[in-house]
């Protein structure tokens, strides 16, 4: 079991880093595009406005542009759980299909709430922000994306059995846990490998479950096809069943008072709820409905009753749509953890440090690997696959971060009218990340761990400057402002800056204590390698 | 010589216990989540979608079984009359309107 642990972390473990990293600043994508974005204004206290003169404008304008909808949406402006940003006054539809088509063409628009028009808005820089990051993590780069999705799934599966396989390793998990050997080489490597990893256990165990959940019929599809089949009819007529379908009609402008509708709603809710959302919509068969939405809560299936629903002509209250059957519940209970949307600030932070713990777990067990090895290839003579595994640890684990705070850099740096700039941004993160992968493999490995690391700390630790020098939204703006997104992004820069810094001391003193008194060491390493 | 030879069927035996685990393991996992549809009394779609994520349980238990096994023949074995034992099964209880 050890050997299968070992290996299928191995084969995995530097795609699995990678999505590790981009998957945990998933985490704080809109927090990422936001200042990413610094052409937009400082968070303020927003504006009060009339909402059901926002609605009937809405409405007005829904009725100009999508005459012919399988349903409109007027969102509110509201403070949103989920983004964890404001989010604006804006309509939505849905043409219904025409002739030969199977879905209707989506369109959404950004409205003035002060004027009631189309809102002229701040144009950003292009850039492609914490979502590109985020998306990375299961679709990769430069890879098409149905390729992509299945080699992320096949190094998650890998990782799951490295996960139970490592768990069964561990006869004794429990005292493990309470192990730690400092500074006696891979003994401690292998302590800190184990604490890291059981610390978060549950986290990997659900993060790792979870994930291969969003494209079970994909990875999985022997079920589906023997049943339903394969062809995109079948396949659509599985996801009908599953979810549920309905025929639309086209919607009219509701002629009972929406007004009405949203005062009822707030007394059920409470005077104080903020509304997020008027949604209507005719299904076949069913009474013209007004479903007015309250800001998403807090609980892991997040969307759920968090709508009233009203008849659009008599404005009395209609029962509420069927639940969820309890298979789509299971799944969207999983993706509602793996996603984290409902989770409170500091939850998320939670969410970000375990992500943070799953990069130490893959980081030190890709070490560990190398360690345990290192004297036996050192006396043999240079061996080439272990000086791969070396370059590829030092270029994954001290090169991607550097890589990525490369991408905020370029978002910075360059030229804002340069064209393509978004894939610019995200071709200067895998630039860097090969040059510190080139570098790696000709540099002598210890030195390249120690260059690297100070790399690493220093794109961090300069990044708050660089946003100074380039914008007029750094900490001596944000902090007296208020603006704990934007602020919250320097000083995290700052901190992962100071953790860089402080691997690379440790693993310079570690290497010139080494150097310095080579003997010892190498009785140690001996006595390690025996294990 | 004799050592070399040992040594290339180690390695003929490794390849063996990763084909079987790997592949033998997503055979027999897509052919019992099958069945597990099939049986399962739920609507049919509902089933599927169960049945599909509840194979990832069985693929890696399958994994780490066909990596715990003294006996690699009777591992193959075991996987081979596995997978066709819930494909027959399977193909009995298809409904009539199944696209077999």
């Amino acid at each position: 079991m050890a050997w299968l642990h070992t290996w299928t972390g191995l084969i995995v473990a530097w795609v699995l880093f990678f999505v590790f990293v981009t998957g945990t600043a998933g985490y704080f994508n809109y927090e990422i595009t936001r200042w990413m974005e610094p052409e937009r204004p400082l968070a303020g206290t927003p504006l009060e406005y009339d909402r059901v003169a926002l609605v009937e404008n809405g409405l007005d304008r829904l009725q100009q542009v999508a005459p012919e909808a399988e349903f409109w949406a007027i969102n509110l402006p509201h403070w949103a759980q989920a983004q964890r940003a404001w989010q604006d006054y804006s309509i939505e539809w849905t043409t219904l299909p025409q002739e030969g088509h199977e879905r209707g063409r989506r369109g959404s628009e950004q409205l003035d709430p002060a004027t009631g028009g189309l809102r002229t808005d701040i144009e950003p820089r292009d850039t492609g922000g914490g979502r590109q990051l985020y998306v990375m993590h299961y679709a990769l780069h430069y890879i098409d994306y149905p390729i992509a999705f299945r080699l992320v799934g096949i190094c998650t599966m890998l990782m799951l059995v490295a996960i139970i396989s490592g768990v069964i390793t561990h006869k004794k998990i429990f005292k493990d846990f309470f192990t730690f050997r400092p500074g006696k080489g891979q003994r401690s490597w292998l302590d800190a490998h184990n604490v890291i990893s059981v610390m978060a256990l549950p986290f990997f165990l659900m993060i790792t479950y979870s994930g291969l959940m969003f494209f079970a019929q994909q990875y999985m599809p022997a079920a589906g096809a023997v049943t339903y089949g394969t062809d995109r009819a079948a396949i659509e007529r599985f996801y009908d069943d599953l979810y549920g379908a309905h025929a639309h009609e086209a919607v009219s402008r509701p002629r009972a008072d929406i007004g009405e509708m949203m005062d009822k709603a707030l007394a059920t809710w409470g005077s104080d709820t903020q509304l997020r959302s008027v949604f209507i919509q005719q299904d076949s068969g069913e009474p013209p409905r007004v479903k007015i939405g309250r800001a998403y809560g807090n609980a892991v299936l997040w969307r759920e009753g968090h709508d009233l629903s009203y008849h659009a002509d008599t404005g009395e209250p209609l029962p509420a749509e069927p639940e969820d059957n309890a298979t789509v519940q299971s799944v969207q209970f999983m993706f509602g953890l793996h996603e984290g949307r409902f989770a409170e600030p500091w939850l998320r932070w939670l969410y970000f440090i375990a992500g943070l713990l799953g990069c130490g777990m893959i980081g030190t067990g890709m070490v560990l690997w190398t360690v345990k090895r290192r004297k036996q290839h050192a006396a043999a003579g240079t061996h080439f696959g272990h000086r791969l595994v070396e370059a590829l640890n030092v270029a994954t684990i001290a090169g991607l971060p550097a890589g990525v705070a490369a991408y905020f850099w370029a978002n910075r740096l360059l030229p804002v009218e340069l064209a393509e700039r978004a894939s610019w941004e995200v071709n200067v993160l895998f630039l860097i990340w090969g040059e510190t992968l080139i570098y790696a493999l000709f540099r002598d490995i210890r030195k390249a761990w120690i260059e690297l690391l100070w790399l690493a700390a220093a794109a961090y630790a300069l990044l708050p400057l660089v946003n100074a020098l380039t914008t007029d939204r750094h900490l001596g703006v944000t902090l007296p402002a208020g603006d704990w997104t934007l602020a919250g992004f320097d000083l995290t820069m700052l901190a992962l800056g100071a953790a860089f810094g402080y691997m690379a001391i440790k693993v310079q003193r570690r290497w010139l204590a080494k150097i310095t008194d080579t003997a010892p060491a190498a009785r140690s390493a001996v006595a390690g390698g025996a294990r | 010589m004799a050592r070399q030879t040992a040594s290339a069927r180690y390695r003929w035996l490794v390849a063996s216990r990763v084909l079987a685990a790997v592949l033998g393991g997503y055979a027999l996992t897509s052919a019992a989540s099958t069945l597990l549809a099939l049986l399962w009394p739920l609507p049919l779609a509902e089933a599927v979608a169960a049945s599909t994520m509840l194979s990832f349980v069985l693929y890696t238990l399958i994994i780490i079984w066909v990596f715990a096994s003294q006996r690699l023949r009777t591992t193959w074995l075991g996987l081979l009359a596995a997978t066709a034992l819930c494909t027959l099964l399977s193909w009995a209880l298809l409904p009539a309107g199944g696209s077999l």
